[in-house]
């Protein structure tokens, strides 16, 4: 109960200074935004190439949009020095990276609320397969994202170009998360093949890199 | 937080070196810094003044000897027991002073090595002087009023160990003032306190010893004269 105590005071603080700057959730709004208004400009699809291209657009807009929230995410606890005064701390610090990794989850989940039926709109969307099935396919995506997300995020923190260093590390590690997110999303909008098997790869992916993040997070924290 | 300790000493260091690259921030100090005194560094910039106290707070390792903190050589076993100031307030601008301090006392409440329970927000704000019921975001306190925050925090978790890297710099006279009333109390209930400070005739009254350091080493450290011209 300690532990769920300290990563809630963790995130209820992050919460509530993203409430007062707003800089994560406006940033990653007007992009995703952006990026699909003008990929549905470029294309004119029928109804059925946007089934077999959305997926990918949608998850595209998504991971780069995330980027600007992570970068986000360890600047301001280098702003002041905060992030001596957490290293200081006798609280564990695998708690300050879950917070971070929900907080960040919340905020991307807020943007997929946001973005979903927008996209549908635009992209004239009715899924053929299972569409409920989208509801474990976001936040199974948005987890790997987030989650690779903060703690590279957090290891190129003392680097002089982090906000270039993020995405070189960040897009290659999320390839297999990508292809399994861009696939089983394709294979419900589309229904010609079952996206069970991406779903389950997904699902593995975040268990493997949650699980070494948190393992790894103390040391990433206490490099000098 | 009394798991201090079975030892005279708050820090002993043993031929200690900082290495960045092949620049040599500490140099092979050696030195001791006994329980219950206060300690105020003077030295130019780039002294190692700073990299001397990030080292005893166990924020960076030392690349050569041994660092013994509290009785214990392992780093980071005894953080739970320091206090540290650094030149940045280690606050968020965006909450509320008692919103930064209410956080930080969370960390630190269910600390198991912890014997006695940590001041009261609202106390430890008043022992610096500022009001519990400012509702400003620290971000729009003045420089005095933030340091007196930063400090707040620092002492929240009734730490037996104190490094302040230069707490009077860019601070209001009053601040200073007050500021020096709390270290006055801490330095007597014993706690142990390094100050470093380019403002010697401030410090000087709360003083046990001054430690002088150029260019990466301790070069004296003698007992203060008190303001009577007696030794402390």
């Amino acid at each position: 109960m300690t532990y769920v105590r300290i990563v809630w005071a963790h995130l209820a603080k992050d919460l509530r200074l993203e409430w007062r700057s707003k800089d994560a959730i406006n940033g990653m709004l007007f992009f995703s935004l952006l990026v699909v208004v003008l990929f549905s400009f470029a294309f004119d699809p029928t109804m059925a190439v946007s089934r077999q291209i959305s997926g990918g657009i949608l998850w595209v807009a998504l991971l780069f949009a995330s980027v600007t929230a992570l970068n986000q995410t360890w600047t301001r606890e280098l702003r002041h020095q905060v992030l001596d005064a957490q290293r200081m701390a006798p609280s564990p610090a695998s708690a300050l990276f879950l917070s971070k990794v929900l907080a960040n989850f919340l905020f991307v989940s807020m943007i997929q609320i946001v973005l979903g039926p927008l996209f549908i709109v635009f992209y004239n969307l009715r899924a053929i397969g299972q569409g409920w099935l989208m509801l474990l396919v976001l936040p199974l995506g948005t987890l790997a994202l987030v989650v690779n997300g903060t703690f590279f995020a957090a290891l190129s923190l003392r680097t002089r170009n982090r906000e270039m260093l993020l995405p070189l590390i960040l897009f290659p590690v999320s390839v297999p998360a990508l292809l399994a997110m861009v696939q089983s999303t394709t294979a419900i909008l589309t229904g010609e093949s079952d996206p069970g098997l991406w779903i389950r790869m997904l699902g593995g992916y975040d268990v493997i890199f949650l699980t070494l993040c948190l393992l790894l997070f103390e040391t990433i924290l206490g490099a000098e | 937080m009394s798991s201090v300790v079975n030892t005279t000493h708050a820090v002993q260091l043993h031929e200690v070196s900082k290495l960045y690259g092949s620049f040599a921030a500490l140099r092979k100090v050696t030195a001791e810094f006994a329980v219950g005194k206060c300690y105020v560094i003077l030295g130019q910039n780039g002294a190692g003044k700073s990299t001397l106290l990030r080292l005893i707070a166990g924020l960076i390792r030392p690349s050569f000897g041994i660092c013994s903190i509290l009785g214990s050589a392992e780093a980071g076993t005894m953080r739970h027991s320091i206090g540290y100031l650094s030149h940045a307030s280690m606050l968020y601008d965006e909450l509320t002073a008692m919103e930064n301090l209410r956080y930080s006392a969370r960390l630190y409440e269910d600390n198991s090595h912890s014997t006695t329970s940590l001041w009261q927000p609202e106390q430890v704000l008043a022992m610096v002087g500022l009001d519990a019921r400012l509702d400003r975001p620290v971000g729009k306190f003045s420089q005095g009023m933030r340091q007196r925050a930063a400090l707040a925090r620092v002492l929240m978790a009734k730490p037996e160990l104190l490094l302040l890297d230069e707490p009077f710099s860019n601070v209001d006279l009053a601040s200073s003032a007050q500021m020096l009333r709390v270290l006055a109390e801490l330095r007597a209930a014993r706690k142990t306190i390094l100050l470093t400070t380019h403002q010697p005739e401030l410090a000087r009254p709360i003083a046990d010893f001054i430690c002088t350091m150029h260019e990466g080493q301790i070069v004296s450290l003698e007992p203060a004269q008190s303001p009577e011209g007696r030794s402390a």
